[in-house]
């Protein structure tokens, strides 16, 4: 009862944030004064997708068991595929004013665009592949992991092996992505630049109606079957096989989703931070996202997307008054979570809600004996 | 032996081995359609191994398992053997703990397993009416909405068997029903496995000699892997050899 | 002295009391041609004046100054010339370019006097300067040197100057048009494994004017050591990669103890070995130079340390997790990220540098295709060493069979007496220290940083994995052939691709062999 409560506080609270924002940025006059100004509106719109790949993570992690240590990888597809975008959207206005190539393929002496970059002037095309190229290597992934029952740690390290890998190979400049300094200095989206204040308040008002979508989405699609499905997985897989259901297309479809939540909020972020770089597939940020998931209280998705806000918040505290700090912080926030908080945040209000309950229906029995 | 499609069962010089131990020792056997078998032998004997082998658990190094005579179960994974028409019961009840009562019989109706129907179908006032049914015959009509970890010993065991009746499948392999169950509840559950027999198969492994006896069906004694006796159980009782290694004098 | 010189004027000319007679100005006007017997004259004169007087000339910067009416070394800055002694190199003027004589010289002056500074080199009492001028004449091999070479091979006492004097000898012989030298030239570098004596040989061939019994022999010593070059090359590669696999054993080890024998999940691994490293940069602080000591101080040093901090980590965190991998892998990260905090707190951010003792720097060159760096060669000892002493530590002693009776049945083993979770902190106190003698062995390689742990820990994972879990001996063979998979890649397809090979390739052999090269069969491992 308390968890369903806290939910709705919880996705309400996100409602008035955006309303507000709404409010006070759109339909009012500027001369009131309640308007968020650009670098607030960032900050906010980054939390927003950093909350959505938590919920992402959530989403496969604390209902189906996987945790993934890569999904930063994921995230940083979706980031990528719209940072083309966004470095096709340049054209002529980079400092060397190639009206087809971005300023780092001048810079290698490359002629012409590879082909892998074709199709990135087009918005829709862009948008398409933030949620396609995430979905199939998730696919591709899972397809192999899953049908060959690698599961747990295991599984854990291959993840991380992977976006290893991923982060090894785009920094190099061959790639075709920047390399170390990824894709950066964007003008445009859609036409509008990418610096003007209704920009970026439109970038964080969507970037928080989509984390309100991705956890009713999810929400909702715990409460079919599928979601009993992937509990039972979480739980008993070798069980809810031999009631003969397909674990690994289950496991599957579930991680492409997530995959492909955690492309689109990659998407969102990269026009409102500006820059997307190799440094995003990184093994540690994404052991960072499981901790904010795991202080929040896995399982619960609303739970993950507060303990991303949280972090960061926390983050952006540490790394401006004590940078020296944070390292020590986040390594607490690890391992107090882990020990103390074992259904994080959130689990640990809910169960104290129930032991004071209970306390009380029993306190009440006695007083009325 | 020579395979027919009557048999629902057939194991044909079944061996496995585990570093060196082997668990299963060319071991045959064959299940009619419709019968209801009772398995026993002591610890170790590889009553479990073969089951796990049935239901594509574990690969055999050498042997044939074929289900309906047509589908060779080496070679087929858990989901599809189960899907198949292949039914077990654990011998240490693994009800899904986090779910309700309800939510484990509802994973184990008969259906399409495919992830998409999971997502879009909605439960269908027939297929309500048939978990009542069953909850109703294994006792749980009052628990459907506990969760599966808060049931008692013999709650599991009855839930076990709940969602296999809902399975509907054509063989049902039932490893130790009776344990953690009250003289009464033993005895009920072996009424409900022989009226089960004839229209599904059944094997049923159990340590319970009465019940065993009350299953009143043909016994198979298996002993280090392999098949020692075979036949009525005042039969192999009777067996010398049995007796040495199993019932003891 | 007065008398010497009036009773033997002429070999006064060339004798090295001779030389401050020189005449500068003479020199700074003579043509070209004379100029050409002042060389002839120098080369006589063995004194390092001489040697001095033909560098500077060779490098344009010798001057005749009328102010001293003698010598000296100039050195152009801007539009003017600083000058200097030409013994003492102490600047004496600035002065403008009128003020001087510069000695010219043509491109045949320049040849000549190349080959004589060279020449001169051969003959010097110094070793390493013999050596070095044997390299340098070998560049561009004069056959008006032949003879002079041959009679100073003669007399050459040094082994390896004698060797390349040989070679440079034969490459000289090549230069010859008379086949009969051409051929003897061949055989002095037959089993001469260089990339430059190849290059000189296939240039060889291209000349028109040759014998058909020496093209023929040319082309079969060219072939002969293109095969051998291929060979020693692949032999290059291997102890690489050999070297590689020995730091990713030593990394993995420990892991294997903690990670495969106990089932702990302990991603704070690599700090360890980074905690280790800064036991040796910290010991080499107390015990400062290039002493082997030192290194041998920190490796029990630095065992100790890092085992003292395992056994913390698994008293105080790890032992709340057991049988819940996932929750540890987190806990530990957390570990880690503490540990590289402080230890960047304490130390600063910058890497530091470890001194490697002089017994293992400095390399065994067994030809120019093939040599040994001491260090790695210490790493892939050491690391034998270790693993020879685990396995007996496993095996042999009551410790190890205590250990691996807890982890193969915990309450058998608890209620035979032994102590299970006394057992459990010093078989992760154990790993751990394991891992902090990586972290000395490897501050023999590389700098010691903060990150130096994190570089190590996936790859120490795939080792343990890929070996699979459990089994020592599938940890030894995953490293060294990783190592060497590695290493052999690498020249094909650069270092960063042969990393991402080789992750790639472990995560599809992890889909196909879950459990690893070497699993455990059996019940005992399902679910």
């Amino acid at each position: 009862m308390l968890l369903i409560f806290l939910r709705k506080l919880i996705l309400s609270s996100i409602a008035a944030l955006l309303m507000y924002v709404f409010i006070a940025n759109v339909v009012l006059p500027e001369s009131f004064g309640l308007a968020l100004d650009s670098y607030t509106l960032t900050i906010i719109g980054k939390y927003l997708c950093f909350a959505m790949l938590a919920v992402a993570l959530d989403l496969v992690w604390g209902y189906c068991g996987i945790l993934s240590l890569g999904h930063t990888a994921f995230f940083a597809l979706g980031g990528y595929a719209m940072g083309m975008y966004l470095m096709r959207q340049i054209g002529d206005r980079g400092t060397y004013g190639d009206s087809e190539l971005p300023d780092f393929m001048v810079f290698l002496n490359w002629d012409e665009l590879p082909w892998f970059w074709f199709g990135f002037d087009q918005f829709w095309f862009a948008v398409l592949m933030v949620f396609l190229v995430p979905g199939i290597l998730a696919f591709v992934f899972g397809w192999f992991a899953f049908r060959s029952r690698v599961s747990g740690v295991y599984l854990s390290i291959i993840t991380q092996a992977l976006t290893y890998a991923l982060m090894l190979a785009f920094f190099r400049n061959e790639m075709g992505f920047g390399g170390n300094n990824g894709l950066t200095d964007f003008k445009d989206i859609l036409g509008y630049s990418v610096s003007s204040p209704d920009v970026r308040v439109a970038l964080m008002l969507l970037s928080g109606c989509g984390l309100i979508g991705c956890l009713l989405l999810c929400m909702q699609l715990m409460k079919t079957k599928f979601g009993r499905v992937l509990i039972a997985i979480r739980d008993s897989e070798s069980r809810i096989r031999f009631l003969g259901y397909r674990v690994e297309y289950y496991k599957l479809l579930v991680f492409v989703i997530s995959a492909m939540i955690a492309g689109f909020a990659g998407a969102l972020y990269v026009p409102q931070v500006g820059i997307i770089n190799p440094g995003e597939f990184s093994p540690l940020a994404s052991i960072e996202v499981v901790v904010w998931v795991a202080l929040g209280g896995r399982g619960s998705l609303v739970g993950a997307a507060l303990g991303a806000i949280a972090v960061n918040a926390a983050k952006t505290f540490f790394t401006g008054f004590y940078p020296e700090a944070w390292l020590f912080f986040l390594g607490a926030i690890f391992v107090i979570s882990t020990l103390y908080l074992p259904k994080g945040i959130l689990g640990a209000i809910v169960d104290l809600g129930a032991k004071y309950q209970s306390t009380r229906s029993t306190s009440l029995k006695e007083s009325c004996s | 032996m020579i395979p027919t499609t009557s048999s629902a069962l057939y194991l044909d010089g079944i061996s496995v081995s585990f570093d060196g131990f082997k668990a299963l020792n060319n071991l045959s056997l064959e299940l009619a359609l419709g019968e209801l078998r009772a398995v026993i032998g002591p610890n170790g004997a590889g009553k479990s191994t073969m089951m796990d082998v049935i239901t594509g658990k574990t690969r055999p190094d050498t042997g044939t398992a074929l289900f309906l005579g047509q589908h060779d179960l080496t070679r087929l994974d858990e989901a599809r053997i189960a899907n198949l028409g292949i039914g077990r019961k654990f011998q240490k009840p693994s009800v899904i703990e986090t779910l309700t009562v309800w939510e484990n019989l509802e994973l184990a109706l008969a259906g399409n397993r495919a992830p998409w129907e999971a997502i879009f179908r909605i439960m269908c006032s027939r297929d309500q009416s048939n978990i009542r049914a069953v909850a109703e015959r294994v006792g749980l009509t009052d628990t459907l909405a506990k969760l599966g970890g808060d049931l008692s010993h013999g709650q599991k065991q009855w839930l076990e068997i709940g969602m296999l009746l809902l399975q509907e499948p054509e063989v049902l392999l039932v490893d130790e029903p009776a344990a953690g169950m009250t003289d009464a509840e033993t005895m009920k559950t072996a009424e409900l496995l022989k009226g089960l027999a004839g229209e599904h198969t059944l094997m049923v492994v159990e340590h319970d000699m009465e019940f065993v006896e009350a299953l009143d069906c043909k016994v198979t004694v298996l002993h280090e892997g392999r098949v020692l006796a075979e036949g009525s159980l005042s039969h192999v009782s009777s067996n010398s050899e049995v007796i040495d290694v199993y019932l003891g004098r | 002295m007065i008398f010497f010189r009036l009773l033997v004027p002429f070999i006064l000319m060339f004798s090295a009391q001779a030389f401050p007679a020189l005449d500068g100005q003479a020199l700074a006007k003579a043509s070209f041609k004379e100029k050409m017997i002042f060389i002839e004259m120098l080369t006589m004169d063995p004194s390092d004046k001489a040697s001095k007087v033909l560098q500077y000339w060779l490098d344009g910067e010798l001057a005749y100054w009328p102010k001293i009416g003698g010598m000296v070394r100039n050195v152009k800055e801007g539009r003017k010339y600083v000058l200097k002694d030409l013994m003492t190199g102490k600047e004496l003027e600035t002065v403008v370019s009128k003020k001087i004589t510069r000695v010219k010289t043509n491109n045949r002056l320049r040849a000549e006097l190349k080959q004589v500074i060279g020449f001169r080199k051969i003959a010097s009492p110094d070793v390493e300067v013999r050596y070095a001028a044997v390299l340098e004449l070998m560049r561009q091999p004069n056959l008006e040197l032949l003879p002079k070479l041959l009679d100073r091979e003669l007399v050459e006492p040094d082994l390896s100057v004698n060797t390349n004097l040989s070679i440079l000898i034969g490459l000289t012989q090549l230069e010859s048009s008379d086949s009969f030298v051409q051929l003897e030239g061949l055989e002095r570098i037959t089993n001469v494994l260089s990339p430059e004596v190849k290059d000189v040989l296939n240039r060889f061939l291209l000349r028109g004017d040759l014998d058909r019994i020496v093209v023929d022999r040319a082309a079969e010593i060219l072939v002969d050591m293109e095969r051998q070059l291929s060979y020693w090359g692949m032999g290059q590669n291997l102890f690489y990669g050999l070297s590689l696999g020995s730091v990713l054993l030593l990394a993995a080890i420990g892991l294997a103890i903690t990670f495969g024998v106990m089932g702990v999940i302990n991603m704070a691994h690599g700090e360890f070995i980074m905690l280790g490293a800064y036991t040796a940069f910290v010991v080499q602080q107390f015990i400062p130079g290039t002493s082997i000591w030192s290194l041998i101080v920190a490796i029990p040093t630095a065992f100790l340390v890092s085992g003292f901090s395992g056994i913390i980590l698994e008293r105080s965190v790890i032992r709340h997790l057991y049988g819940r991998p996932l929750e540890t892998l987190l806990a530990t990260v957390g570990v880690s990220l503490i540990l590289q905090q402080l230890v960047r707190s304490v130390f600063g951010p910058l890497n530091q540098s470890v001194i490697t003792p002089d017994l293992l720097s400095g390399s065994l060159n067994i030809n120019a295709a093939f040599s040994m760096t001491y260090n790695r060669i210490f790493v892939i000892i050491f690391a034998i060493i270790v693993l020879i002493s685990l396995w007996c530590v496993m095996q042999r002693t009551t410790f190890g069979m205590r250990i691996r009776a807890v982890t193969m049945n915990r309450g058998m083993a608890s209620s035979m007496g032994i102590p299970t979770k006394r057992m459990d902190a010093m078989a992760f106190g154990l790993g751990s220290g394991i891992a902090g003698m990586a972290g000395v062995a490897l501050s023999q390689l590389t700098n010691v940083g903060p990150n130096l742990g994190q570089a190590y820990i996936v790859d120490s994972f795939m080792v343990v994995v890929f070996g699979g879990v459990g089994n020592l001996l599938g940890t030894v063979v995953a490293a060294f052939s990783l190592g060497v998979a590695n290493k052999i890649i690498e020249p094909f397809s650069g270092a960063v691709l042969a990393k991402i090979f080789i992750l790639v390739f472990i995560v599809l052999f992890i889909q196909k062999r879950p459990r690893g090269l070497f699993a455990l069969k059996g019940r005992s491992v399902e679910d």
